[in-house]
């Protein structure tokens, strides 16, 4: 067996992981600011989605209600600071604090149903959150809410583009490395022995419950990182950042890139944003005003990786060793 | 005499007007091998599986090593040292012949909320899991993924799985089925050797293994136990031989 980065699959993932590590530099040198942003959201979406990889991909969990946290998260930072708390040495642990709770919580109940019904609960309690926060009309209601970012006086600016992003990036790589680990840990042989076949796993003396309630707790908490880090991008929390259109999108983001792969997730964020950016002017080359509707041409694009290559973008770059 | 390791008293187990169930007393000693047969839809499985914890019986109690554990749940019911394998071959298809009983022995080695050291580098969890599949006769073939295993491997790597924790009953559901003669053959020959360890509940079809297993045998037909003996005593009972054993002798 080659070492992993010997393979092509490991080649193109430090490739990727270099340019993005020198993504400021390079749109710096060539004034595009605009790539910058987008990278940064691609960057803290990737987060999230390596959060629900977790549950879902290693877990066999289909949370339908993932994006809720991130909203706890920002909603976190968004209320602590309109009330003048800004220090995100406060903050910070406060949102990942409360969405590892209301994650514990809600997993206690939802991850006693199965299937369908799992999926329905945790949309439903996602849901929940969401009409809460626009309910919130002290903090913009349906409108959401200017704020100001989180401070970390005399360590970081989070004003600064640059810094702000290589900041995220550093959370993804320590996100991707504590995923790396706890998936040949015995915590994550637990969860991956209860996806395969868990029956077998309570046969064997395992609480499975208990294992995978943790790991939602886990995945809860990590997507509340995200959410801290898209309220502070934009300095703006709103109920939207937690519709259920956005829970949609980080499953198909990580059925997209590959589910229970490690870099899965971030394929499949960088692959879903390009297709975001550039499927709508590619079909108003064809015809204009076709690129309104670019989701007719994606939906069915996503019908066909879920039949046909299911192991996802990742799958495309060669077999994976156990 | 010694106390029972098992002890069912008084089972009973209805779905609807089925009583799939009616009334089942039944006990295990320690390194005893009992067998329980009966046709098929005699309830073998229904009382098995509220011997495991799967089902809840509506009367009757379940003691295991001295304590009642009708109430329990399967996870618990294990850890007190009741493992179990199963009719329909259960091993984790896409993890390795070793990582399936490696996950078998972290499962008794206390919790598993261990989040960053790597298993696949831990030695005293490996050597365990090797020696496991030594012991049924896989130590060179833990790199395979089990659902590559051939299915009388695979019941063998249950087998291993099972005993893993280091059982005080091991419950085994048809560990035969779907076995040619040879690899039943070494099934019994792997069973007979494991009598020292543990003792054993055999629900199984193949009656040559049975009669050759067997110390005592309980005959489950429509849900009643009608006979429970020796297997001496279960051949020549004439009631088993009319209801079960179709008037010929096995």
């Amino acid at each position: 067996m080659p070492a992993p980065w010997r393979t092509p699959r490991g080649i193109i993932t430090v490739l990727l992981l270099l340019l993005l590590a020198v993504l400021p530099l390079l749109t710096q040198a060539f004034d595009q600011r605009y790539l910058l942003s987008v990278g940064t959201r691609i960057v803290i979406w990737s987060i999230a989605a390596v959060s629900l990889n977790m549950i879902l991909g290693y877990g066999g969990l289909v949370s339908f209600g993932h994006a809720a946290f991130l909203g706890i998260g920002g909603y976190a930072v968004g209320i602590l600071s309109a009330e003048g708390y800004e220090s995100g040495w406060m903050q910070w642990p406060v949102a990942i604090v409360v969405a590892v709770a209301w994650a514990t919580l809600i997993g206690a109940l939802s991850l006693r149903t199965r299937g369908v019904y799992f999926i329905m609960i945790t949309l439903a309690f996602a849901q929940l959150v969401y009409y809460l926060s626009s309910g919130l009309a002290a903090y913009g209601g349906d409108d959401g809410l200017n704020i100001s970012r989180s401070r970390f006086p005399g360590l970081i600016e989070l004003r600064d583009k640059a810094a702000f992003y290589w900041l995220c990036f550093a959370l993804l790589c320590a996100t991707l490395w504590f995923c790396s680990r706890l998936v040949h840990s015995r915590f994550g042989h637990v969860l991956r022995g209860a996806r395969s076949n868990e029956l077998r796993m309570m046969a064997l003396g395992f609480p499975v419950f208990r294992y995978r309630l943790a790991a939602f707790a886990i995945a809860g908490g990590f997507a509340a990182l995200a959410g801290i880090l898209l309220a502070n991008d934009g300095a703006y929390i709103s109920p939207a950042m937690m519709s259920w259109v956005k829970s949609g999108d980080l499953i198909v983001i990580v059925v997209l890139g590959g589910i229970g792969a490690l870099f899965g997730p971030l394929y499949g964020t960088i692959a879903f944003f390009a297709v975001e950016e550039f499927l709508p002017p590619l079909l108003d080359l064809l015809h204009r005003g076709w690129g309104e509707y670019w989701q007719i041409v994606f939906g069915p694009l996503l019908v066909i990786i879920a039949l046909y290559a299911r192991g996802g973008i990742d799958s495309l770059l060669g077999r994976r060793h156990a | 005499m010694p106390e029972p390791l098992l002890q069912a008293q008084a089972l009973v187990k209805r779905f609807g007007g089925l009583i799939a169930t009616d009334n089942v007393a039944l006990d295990v000693m320690p390194r005893e091998i009992h067998a329980l047969i009966g046709p098929n839809g005699a309830g073998k499985t229904t009382l098995v599986g509220q011997l495991t914890g799967n089902l809840r019986p509506d009367f009757g109690t379940i003691r295991f090593a001295g304590r009642d554990v009708t109430r329990l749940p399967i996870d618990a019911r294990v850890r007190l040292g009741l493992a179990r394998s199963f009719q329909i071959t259960s091993v984790l298809r896409d993890f390795t012949a070793l990582d399936n009983v490696a996950l078998a022995v972290q499962a008794h080695d206390g919790h598993s909320f261990r989040f960053l050291a790597d298993v696949r580098r831990d030695r005293g969890l490996r050597d365990r899991a090797q020696e496991g599949l030594e012991a049924v006769g896989l130590g060179r073939r833990g790199e395979t993924l089990a659902s590559a295993l051939s299915h009388g491997e695979q019941r063998q790597l249950e087998i291993a799985m099972a005993l893993a924790g280091e059982p005080k009953l091991l419950l085994l559901d048809e560990p035969m089925a779907g076995m040619g003669v040879e690899e039943s053959q070494r099934m019994v020959e792997l069973l007979r050797g494991l009598k020292q360890r543990c003792g054993m509940l055999l629900i199984e079809h193949d009656m040559d293994a049975v009669f050759a297993l067997a110390d005592r045998i309980t005959v489950l037909v429509y849900g009643r136990a009608i006979a429970s003996g020796s297997p001496d005593e279960i051949r020549n009972n004439a009631a088993v031989r009319q209801a079960y054993l179709g008037g010929e002798a096995p």
